[in-house]
């Protein structure tokens, strides 16, 4: 039968243990805190104040108007004018400027004799991703200018419209996407980096037959060494919602019960899974680095938290089927941005609680083995 | 003079010769120093993407004309959209952008041939789940821009006055963003071989006590540490060498430069990477603990280099910390040979830049190790 005493016994035992070992305390909470920092304050996919040089060779009022509606807009800062097209291959080269905006002489005479005039926008396009987003910046620009333009000129409305909106994250902010996605990573970085020691450490230190001769039930010590951790990562996950709703304006539109039952569920199953990996590489470092591979680096690259997942070639889509943060991931994107609950999470939440009980499985079962 | 420079020699290549012997004997090696780069580095080619085509699209078509079948058609035909789903209920479209079944969701109202017969001018609905908020800007920029040109096409007006754009982008026309990552993943890899791979050999040999056998041997700190760092130097270049040639022949990516200003770049990088293993190493008691130190100065390096978030788009005093990151030097350096083929005249604040970093770390690291002891 399990025990309350024995099960928190060992809990307390591997809170010393933890608690002698500052150098990963530290980790376990500077990490959540350095990522977020990073992601809510430093790094960002939005592009904004691009430089931008101008080749004027038309040098009219309505040239310099549509040279003036891109820093209007807010993305683009004019940061050189240049007099001969030759300088422009040195602006790109040297990655002084993104954008280079070319006006042909005639310019405004086409546009006012309604003909085409031609404009060229030359782009750095070595960063794909900023050069494709600058592109599109410069043709809505350029569009809105065509179209006042030539109304100026009596002409009528664009045949088709498109009316565009946007949902969940209506600024298309990258730190709205991120920080959602943090509380994934987070809670594999600690699987990874903590928990997987916990059995090693115990092989290491050569405690590990004491450990099998008290009387203490292996789901007793699988679960006592848990909790230290579980609440390590549950903080964690708490720090992270609050400071990224609070301080980076993330918005929580879901509820915050279910967010925190379906986090304890994978952190558990990644837990598991870490203390699994701990007792097969009987090693701290060896399971350090295995878990690495096998939790962290899945989560950060294969769950859709920074790359999308529909762009990969077929055969890394079919392996993001096994990242269980992946699945996690539309939890807490779900929870925080789209406010959805129960009713569209149901095949995430069966899933988390699968992975749960795989983790726990894991965990127990290998440590049978070990003990007998 | 030259006699004691000739002993000091003697000694350093006897110790090299005795770390070569002792990397080589590690039957770890290979995995760590081969097999993994090439691993990571396939991965990453391929997951670090950002791309948008493909895009999930929800179609709710309430005209039900040739004309809106053919709006949903010019949508699909270049392969940024693909219809994963149809209805004429507004509330099946909402379901799917709310589960996530579909990211962008277009929604043609009724009249739409009409309108758009007689020039009283129609509307399309597009509803961008702006969840991935890089994939939604892209996203929405084509959408929007193929329901206009579709327009202007079926007006027959396309050419009727208004600015005409034409664009170009250098060094990349396709804006294949697997050209611009698989250099700087390079980059980064080279950095992780290195940290890795001196932080845990130096900590190996102090725990396991060799290390103070080296110290009361009559090599000066200075010597040691040469000992200590040159293989994992070497160790570092093969894998350039090795991480390039699978960037080009397996991912094809255009390499325009000198394959020496690369290898120039590439020793002043490895020297901070070196200089940083040697530091952490002086600051674990385990290998373990190097393992994670190393990790937990590789993640913000990584982060703060460029590689995937662009410098410029950062916060001012965030752009001067990169200045002292070496990784966003180098990654620079690495993406303007193989993309523009620029050559070393142009990069030569980087070049500078990754020597006083280098040789800054690796001064700190041996200035720390020498009183660590």
């Amino acid at each position: 039968m399990l025990s309350r005493t024995r099960l928190l016994a060992v809990s307390r035992k591997e809170v010393l243990q933890l608690r002698r070992d500052t150098r990963s305390l530290v980790l376990a909470f500077l990490l959540p805190v350095l990522l977020l920092v990073l992601f809510g304050y430093a790094i960002t996919w939005d592009v904004n104040d691009v430089p931008t040089a101008v080749l004027d060779r038309d040098r009219t009022s309505r040239s310099r108007e549509l040279v003036e509606a891109f820093p209007a807009s807010g993305y683009f800062t004019i940061t050189e004018r240049v007099e001969r097209p030759a300088e422009i291959d040195r602006l790109l080269d040297r990655s002084a400027v993104r954008l280079v905006l070319v006006i042909p002489p005639g310019f405004a005479a086409d546009l006012d004799a309604g003909r085409p005039a031609r404009l060229q926008a030359l782009v750095d396009g070595s960063d794909a991703n900023t050069a494709t987003i600058v592109l599109g910046y410069t043709r809505g620009i350029v569009q809105s200018f065509s179209v006042d333009a030539v109304v100026n000129g009596a002409t009528v409305r664009p045949p088709v419209e498109a009316r565009s909106r946007v949902w969940y994250n209506e600024e298309l902010e990258s730190k709205n996407m991120i920080v959602p996605g943090l509380v994934a990573v987070i809670m594999m970085i600690i699987a990874a980096m903590l928990t997987s020691l916990t059995i090693a450490r115990e092989w290491e230190r050569g405690t590990m037959e004491q450990l099998a001769s008290t009387p203490v039930h292996r789901v007793e010590v699988v679960l006592g060494k848990l909790l230290p951790y579980l609440a390590i990562g549950m903080i964690d996950v708490g720090v992270v919602s609050v400071v990224g709703v609070l301080l980076f304006d993330v918005p929580f539109r879901g509820n915050a019960a279910l967010l925190a039952v379906l986090s304890l569920a994978f952190l558990t199953g990644a837990l598991g899974l870490g203390m699994f990996i701990s007792a097969v590489a009987r090693s701290q470092l060896l399971a350090t680095q295995i878990a690495m591979v096998a939790t962290f680096l899945p989560a950060f690259l294969l769950s859709g938290f920074m790359f999308s997942i529909d762009v990969m070639p077929r055969v890394l889509q079919a392996i993001t089927y096994l990242v269980p943060a992946r699945y996690f991931l539309v939890v807490t994107r779900g929870i925080f941005l789209k406010g959805v609950g129960v009713e569209v999470l149901r095949v995430q939440g069966l899933l988390m609680i699968a992975f749960l009980v795989l983790g726990l499985f894991l965990a127990t079962r290998v440590f049978r083995k070990e003990i007998q | 003079m030259t006699e004691r420079w000739r002993e000091r020699l003697d000694r350093v290549a006897g110790l090299l010769a005795k770390e070569f012997r002792q990397i080589l004997r590690d039957p770890r090696l290979a995995r760590v120093i081969f097999i993994a780069p090439v691993i990571q580095l396939v991965v990453f080619g391929y997951a670090v993407s950002t791309d948008v085509w493909r895009t999930r699209t929800f179609v709710v078509d309430h005209d039900g004309t040739q004309a809106s079948r053919d709006l949903v058609e010019s949508l699909t035909a270049p392969g940024y959209f693909r219809v994963v789903g149809r209805s004429d209920r507004p509330a099946d479209l909402v379901r799917a952008l709310d589960h996530g079944d579909a990211v962008i969701g277009v929604e043609i109202p009724p009249g739409f041939a009409t309108a758009l017969r007689d020039g009283s001018g129609a509307e399309v609905q597009i509803l961008v789940d702006g969840t991935n908020s890089n994939t939604a800007t892209v996203a929405q920029g084509y959408a929007e821009r193929i329901v206009q040109s579709y327009g202007l096409r079926v007006a027959g007006t396309a050419a009727r006055g208004g600015v005409d754009l034409r664009e170009r982008a250098w060094y990349n026309p396709a804006l294949a963003s697997r050209d611009y990552n698989v250099p700087a993943v390079v980059g980064a890899l080279i950095l992780l071989v290195c940290l890795l791979l001196t932080s845990l050999a130096v900590v190996r040999e102090r725990e396991v006590g060799t290390l103070e056998q080296l110290r009361v041997s009559p090599l000066t700190p200075g010597e040691l540490i040469a000992g200590k760092t040159v293989p994992f130097a070497v160790i570092g270049l093969l894998d350039l060498t090795l991480v390039t040639t699978v960037a080009l022949a397996w991912f094809g990516v255009p390499f325009r430069g000198s394959l020496l200003v690369l290898f120039a770049a590439s020793v002043l990088y490895i020297l901070s990477g070196l200089g940083l293993g040697l530091l952490i190493s002086t600051i674990s008691k385990t290998q373990q603990e190097a393992f994670m130190a190393s990790f937990l100065v590789f993640m913000p390096a990584i982060l703060l280099s460029g590689f995937m978030f662009p410098v410029s788009s950062m916060p001012e005093p965030f752009q001067w910390l990169t200045a002292l990151n070496p990784v966003r030097h180098y990654i620079e350096i690495v993406r303007a040979v193989f993309l523009k083929g620029t050559g070393i005249a142009a990069l030569w604040a980087q070049f500078v830049a990754l020597l006083v970093t280098g040789v800054g770390l690796l001064w700190f690291a041996a200035w720390r190790f020498r009183r660590a002891g």
